[in-house]
């Protein structure tokens, strides 16, 4: 009730003018101060213009009353991007006391058709820090809801890792990551939740310690769809700033060799084995058996060495970015 | 010679990849500024601000903001601030860095900085940097490295960049770099072309650029272009015009804008117009809006597209508005 939840609600139905509600009689709305111009409204600009001239009246005057709250609610409503009325509507939970917990749920119902609004994500963390650790939970349970109708959808990434690190609930996280690749393989930001887990999980023992389970996770993911290129730089990223151990890891080189040898999806196998090459791996004949047996035309691969050979494919093969990979041959070690 | 030159590069340039509708891009956005009554400007009357940087700065590098009444304009922007320095996104609304910036950006553009009171500004984002050099967006403390780059932006254009802990400012922007070379909006989130840029941009314009493994991010930039020729922001996304302003801006920024196709870029941007009403949408077919037309023109305008002025990929701003900040006696 305190936050106008039920008068909200009555919006499908007949709705009532402010003008024409007891409660507003002794408030005077100000109208929109920006110009000559006289307004000619359609019908439902007219009912939003009305609320807008209320919502003005009670924020000059800082009116911290239950009827400027719901007010805010209906503001919100037309348009939940208008931050003076977010803002306001803070300074009345605040003097109002209301129950955070109501306000969650009316944030909710806002999300539900304005997801991609920064105010409301803002709010929401504004509401959880307040409540603190007993809102964990509810903020998990929330982003999910959005992420599973949006698994990329950037805020609730972004509040999700912010609830994580505030307010905890690392556990389950992990598994969660793996949910969602399972449903996408090719999600980058469930990638990067998952990197943002092993490395800051106060529970794994970092990037470390969980490099080998990870890495035979990633070379899965990278054998049923090569052409993913979040798994390839997930697994680059496994062995950040050791790139002596990633160079001179097998299953590295050779999950390229196997990718390549299936002759579908080779690029990023053909990327990532260049830039071993170029941090010093030296790769056996069987890769240059398997290069040369994808066949590719107009290739004279008679004296190239390796690097400058997979170079030229790539230019062929990734045209659009021909002139990074003519950049990469050209910056090749030179071939004793 | 010259100018026979010019006319068949003019020629086979729209020939192959069509033609910039510039006078119906003018006037649509004319009409979305002196729109005031429908339901789509009332409801972005809170960040008409922002739409009066897109509009205007659009307006600019077509050549064409001498038709825009200049008093009005900017009578209207200083009725937006506030005592304590920072702009609302309208008359009424409270201040906030985003239209502090935007409103800093409309003032340059008119040539009419001295109405700017900078030590007021100033003081205003300087009180919204953090212990840690990130910057809030205003007083109830939301953080995201858009606003270290608004930040950095707004005070090096009117020259007070070093009133603020650049060094830690910095450090937060570091701090939010991934494993792939991109950034995101707070340590550890998705890299994104919209935060890279910002990133890279605070980094640019705090000579810091030295910071980002260019190779590294150029790729991951490049790697945006998609087979219509367009960009997306993150990977096994859709591509959308706005990122032909995020992406390219940043790769012109480290140096690696050779690494996209140009052409392939341009034919995308200038399939998102609509070619009858004017203005340019998000990609091909959808509706248009303000917001894209000027990162449709901006990017045009980054790749040299013949007709439009030169803009400054870090101030996003054009280069003799830049020129008259920077040297003007």
């Amino acid at each position: 009730m305190a936050s106008g939840s039920s008068e909200v609600e009555e919006e499908e139905q007949e709705r009532m003018m402010l003008r024409d509600r007891p409660e507003w009689a002794d408030v005077t709305p100000v109208p929109q101060d920006d110009g000559p111009c006289p307004v000619v409204p359609i019908n439902y600009t007219e009912e939003f213009a009305e609320v807008m001239d209320y919502f003005r009246a009670v924020y000059l005057a800082d009116e911290r009353s239950p009827r400027a709250l719901s007010l805010t609610a209906e503001a919100i409503h037309f348009n939940a991007g208008n931050y003076t009325v977010w803002h306001f509507r803070r300074l009345l939970l605040e003097s109002l006391k209301v129950d955070l917990h109501d306000e969650l749920e009316f944030i909710e119902r806002i999300a539900a058709k304005n997801s991609k609004n920064y105010q409301i994500w803002h709010h929401r963390r504004r509401v959880a820090e307040k409540l603190g650790p007993d809102a964990r939970n509810a903020e998990l349970q929330f982003t999910k809801k959005v992420l599973s109708v949006d698994a990329k959808h950037y805020h609730a990434w972004s509040h999700r890792q912010w609830v994580l690190q505030a307010l905890g609930g690392w556990e389950d996280e992990l598994d969660y990551c793996s949910q969602l690749l399972e449903q996408d393989i090719f999600n980058n930001s469930a990638w990067n939740q998952r990197y943002f887990v092993i490395t800051r999980s106060p529970f794994l023992g970092g990037l470390k310690a969980m490099r080998e389970s990870e890495v035979l996770y990633t070379i899965k993911a990278i054998e049923a769809y090569p052409e993913n290129e979040s798994s390839w730089k997930y697994l680059r990223g496994l062995y950040k700033g050791e790139t002596t151990s990633w160079v001179n890891e097998p299953q590295v080189s050779s999950i390229c060799l196997k990718i390549l040898s299936s002759k579908s999806n080779y690029l990023f196998a053909l990327s990532t084995l260049l830039d071993l090459i170029c941090h010093g791996y030296q790769p056996n004949q069987d890769f240059r058996d398997a290069i040369e047996a994808l066949k590719i035309p107009d290739l004279d691969t008679q004296d190239l060495d390796i690097a400058s050979m997979i170079c030229s494919i790539l230019e062929k093969i990734d045209p659009i970015r021909v002139n990074y990979w003519i950049w990469r041959k050209s910056r090749l070690p030179q071939v004793a | 010679m010259v100018t026979v030159c010019n006319v068949s590069f003019m020629a086979m340039f729209t020939f192959k990849m069509g033609e910039l509708v510039t006078d119906k891009h003018v006037k649509y956005i004319l009409s979305v500024e002196k729109r005031k009554d429908d339901f789509e400007s009332v409801v972005m009357e809170h960040l008409r601000m922002n739409g009066a940087y897109w509009g205007l700065t659009a307006l600019d590098l077509m050549g064409k903001l001498d038709v825009v009444d200049v008093n009005e304009v900017v009578s209207w922007v200083m009725s937006c601030q506030h005592d304590s320095g920072g702009f609302g996104g309208n008359v009424g609304h409270d201040p906030h860095i985003l239209y502090t910036l935007s409103a800093v950006q409309v003032l340059a553009l008119f040539d009419k900085m001295d109405l700017i009171d900078a030590d007021k500004v100033t003081n205003y984002i300087v009180g919204l940097q953090n212990e840690d050099g990130s910057f809030s967006g205003d007083m109830w403390g939301e953080v995201d490295t858009r606003f270290s780059y608004i930040a950095i932006c707004c005070l090096s254009i009117i020259h007070r960049l070093d009133k603020i802990n650049v060094e830690k400012a910095v450090k937060y922007i570091i701090s939010c770099k991934n494993m792939d070379g991109g950034f995101g909006c707070t340590p550890g989130g998705e890299s994104h072309a919209g935060q890279i840029f910002c990133c890279v941009g605070a980094l640019a314009l705090t000579g810091s650029l030295d910071l980002v493994n260019k190779d590294l991010l150029g790729w991951w930039l490049c790697e945006r272009q998609v087979k219509s020729g367009g960009l997306n922001g993150r990977p096994e996304k859709l591509p959308d015009v706005c990122y032909s302003w995020w992406v390219l801006s940043s790769l012109i920024m480290i140096d690696r804008v050779h690494w996209i196709s140009r052409e392939k870029l341009i034919k995308f941007i200038l399939d998102c117009q609509d070619k009858e009403k004017g203005g340019i949408s998000d990609r091909p077919d959808d509706a248009v809006d303000v917001f894209h037309t000027y990162f449709g023109v901006a990017g045009l305008s980054l790749l040299e597209y013949p007709g439009l002025k030169p803009i400054d990929p870090a101030y996003a701003l054009p280069v003799d508005v830049v020129n008259r900040i920077f040297f003007k006696k």
